[in-house]
């Protein structure tokens, strides 16, 4: 991590772009009833900033995450786009071109991106400690004799606040609490100081106040080092309070891309309002319905025709949604793939 | 830890008595006795035992005694190693058993590694690489090898073995050492002829080893612990080795409880056709002779076999399992 700052210096003040990720395409199957679960997601996680990727399950949040770092399950391919680490510099890497079990990506996994998990009982093997597990991810980056990468590992768990460390470190996952569970996570998700984060729906499976303290965690580390983090989850609560810019993504595009303020005061896509109805409000009265999507996801491999969100949508424009698809978000700026938004930004040129 | 130690080995302990009661029983369980067998033998061959001469037997065998008595009488001589006396061959059963036991392990265990060493890698491969073409040989081969039946595979073997490679086939010496006293030209012999019955009795085994094996795994290679350990970089050898296969292979721990009777009978068939001097057609002969000490005697060892087996195997899972081992329960 110093390092990084140091060869790319003002980068956490600039915000400068490590990892830039252009019109990723993934399917799976094979080529006769191939399902397409990302249709060209462009995005880009920026030093000291944490992006929200937020939908519904199924539109390819996870699958997005397992891309970039070349992780796919198959029957799942990528078959198009470019994940650039280091863009616009002389270090740029496309990991995207990269042999996902060669030595080069392997070197950016867990060394220069790190995955934190939705599930901390399933993510970690129960035939090992904890420490053990930490220990591994460490020496798979760095000659450190075991002693050195144990004490290492003591340190790490040490920062993300899990107490009597020296002890824990012994400890089998089904031995701590949930929440200890999913600071070991992150423990190891940081265990080489990578500078790139990636979250998927950490704190999904913990109870509401473990889920607070996670995120204060996952806060602190990414100011204090400076990291670029792609926090993934379903939840607009989470948004609210953790992301400074969000995609929002459905059936495997982005729908709207804007700073988080934005996208909470004035969201310009459908989709996105719908999803903000359907958070839960304190202040509403009481016994009052909430709000919900109709309809549900559709498979994405019987994706609608024209603008994939007509069928749920209610503003939908009859004769025009159901046969055209609207321009999609432009990488790296702030709008909505929606009729109606390019009618708003239009006259906001105009 | 030790208090878990300590119920498993007094369970064991009380379940060994119960086989001891029903081995009895199921060796007393068809009508007559070894006399009226013996009797009945004779009888086709044109001999006749007088009525007396029939008494006079079953006092010797103590068949004319109660059963709980004959039960306590043999169970008192069982405690103190002695395991009577085979009425067919007329010699005491440790002798009639003893070679054959180890000759019987002997070949069980080659097959068992055999087995292992073949199957495990296979079934490794077959998960990882699913679909793959050689994934598809590997379970047609393990199929058919699950279909054909071991004895005709035996058969099948022994033809070609002795048709195109001109080996010796069926037992487990030549003619020349069969009744020879052990030596090292014997024991060279025995080598010679152990590989075929080993391969036929190890190839079925491979089969649906290959088929645990690669179910097992597929099962653990869809765990999300699987993408955090690729997510941190490791080689995909590494990942697969560490952490899926450790998990798919916990399940053979338990396996072993089966495995060790089937290490002193070995497979009765194949011993059958093959004419192997094991275990397995001593037990068949025994229990059509109604031999009462030497069946009880095999089935007994059979019963503690199995419970030995079960005893290795909650200890294996134990060192294995921390979740067993921590928590003190399955």
């Amino acid at each position: 991590m110093v390092e990084q700052v140091m060869t790319n210096p003002g980068a956490i003040e600039s915000g400068g772009h490590m990892l830039s990720v252009r019109d990723l395409a993934v399917e799976f199957g094979q080529d006769r009833g191939s399902v397409r679960a990302l249709d060209g997601i462009s995005l880009d996680l920026r030093a000291g900033r944490v992006l929200g990727v937020v939908g519904e399950s199924g539109c390819g949040k996870s699958v997005t995450a397992r891309a970039i770092l070349g992780i796919l399950d198959r029957p799942g391919r990528l078959v198009g786009g470019r994940v650039l680490l280091d863009p616009g510099t002389s270090a740029e890497q496309n990991l995207a071109a990269l042999d996902p079990n060669g030595a080069a990506l392997r070197a950016v996994r867990g060394g220069r991106i790190g995955l934190i998990f939705q599930e901390p009982m399933t993510a970690l093997s129960v035939h090992y400690t904890v420490g053990n597990q930490i220990i591994e991810a460490i020496r798979a980056h760095k000659t450190l004799s075991k002693a050195a990468a144990r004490a290492a590992t003591v340190e790490l768990l040490r920062e993300v606040g899990i107490p009597r460390p020296e002890l824990r470190i012994d400890a089998y996952p089904f031995q701590l609490s949930g929440g200890l569970r999913q600071r070991v996570g992150i423990a190891m998700a940081l265990a080489c100081a990578p500078d790139i984060l990636i979250a998927d729906e950490p704190t999904t499976a913990l109870d509401v106040t473990t889920q607070a303290q996670i995120l204060a965690l996952l806060r602190r580390l990414q100011r204090d080092k400076g990291i670029a983090l792609m926090l993934i989850t379903h939840d607009m609560g989470v948004i609210a309070q953790m992301a400074d810019d969000v995609a929002v993504m459905y059936l495997g595009r982005i729908v709207e891309f804007a700073p988080v303020r934005r996208l909470f005061a004035a969201p310009r896509h459908p989709y996105t309002r719908a999803l903000l109805r359907s958070v839960p409000d304190i202040r509403a009265v009481p016994r009052a319905r909430l709000a919900t999507i109709g309809g549900t996801v559709p498979h994405p491999g019987a994706r609608p025709t024209g603008c994939a969100f007509h069928p749920r949508c209610q503003e939908m424009i009859a004769g025009r949604c159901e046969t055209t698809a609207p321009s999609p978000v432009p990488a790296g700026l702030e709008g909505a793939s929606c009729f109606h938004a390019e009618s708003v930004v239009q006259e906001a040129v105009v | 830890m030790l208090n878990y130690l300590a119920r498993r080995l007094v369970l064991a302990l009380i379940t060994c008595a119960a086989i001891s009661v029903l081995t009895f029983v199921i060796i007393r369980l068809p009508p007559g006795d070894f006399v009226d067998a013996y009797i009945a033998n004779l009888a086709s061959n044109g001999s006749m035992v007088s009525a007396e001469q029939a008494v006079a037997m079953r006092h010797e065998y103590g068949l004319d005694r109660p059963v709980v008595v004959q039960y306590a009488l043999w169970m008192g001589r069982v405690v103190r190693g002695d395991f009577g006396v085979s009425m067919m061959w007329r010699r005491p059963v440790t002798e009639v058993i003893g070679d054959r036991l180890w000759l019987t392990m002997a070949i069980s265990v080659s097959a068992l590694f055999l087995t292992w060493t073949i199957a495990l890698p296979i079934g490794i491969y077959s998960a990882v690489r699913q679909y793959s073409i050689g994934d598809y040989i590997a379970t047609l081969l393990g199929f058919m090898g699950l279909a054909i039946p071991n004895f005709l595979l035996a058969l099948i073997l022994m033809y070609a073995g002795f048709r195109y490679l001109g080996l010796s086939v069926g037992g487990l010496f030549s003619s020349d050492y069969a009744q020879e006293a052990w030596s090292l030209a014997k024991f060279w012999d025995l080598m010679k002829h152990i590989p075929l019955p080993a391969c036929v009795l190890a190839l079925a085994g491979t089969a649906q080893l290959i088929r645990i094996m690669r179910a097992n795994l597929l099962d653990e290679l869809r765990k999300p612990y699987v993408v955090s350990a690729r997510a941190k970089g490791l080689s995909e050898l590494h990942v697969v080795l560490k952490y899926p296969v450790r998990a798919a292979l916990n399940p053979f721990a338990s396996s072993i409880a089966y495995l060790f009777p089937y290490l002193v009978s070995g497979s009765i068939i194949v011993s059958l056709v093959l004419g192997l001097p094991t275990v397995g057609p001593l037990l068949l002969q025994a229990l059509v002779a109604q031999d009462m000490f030497l069946a009880g005697t095999i089935v007994l060892l059979l019963g503690i076999m199995t419970v030995i087996g079960t005893l290795i195997s909650d200890l294996l899972l134990m060192w294995i399992e921390p979740r067993i081992r921590l928590r003190g329960r399955a």
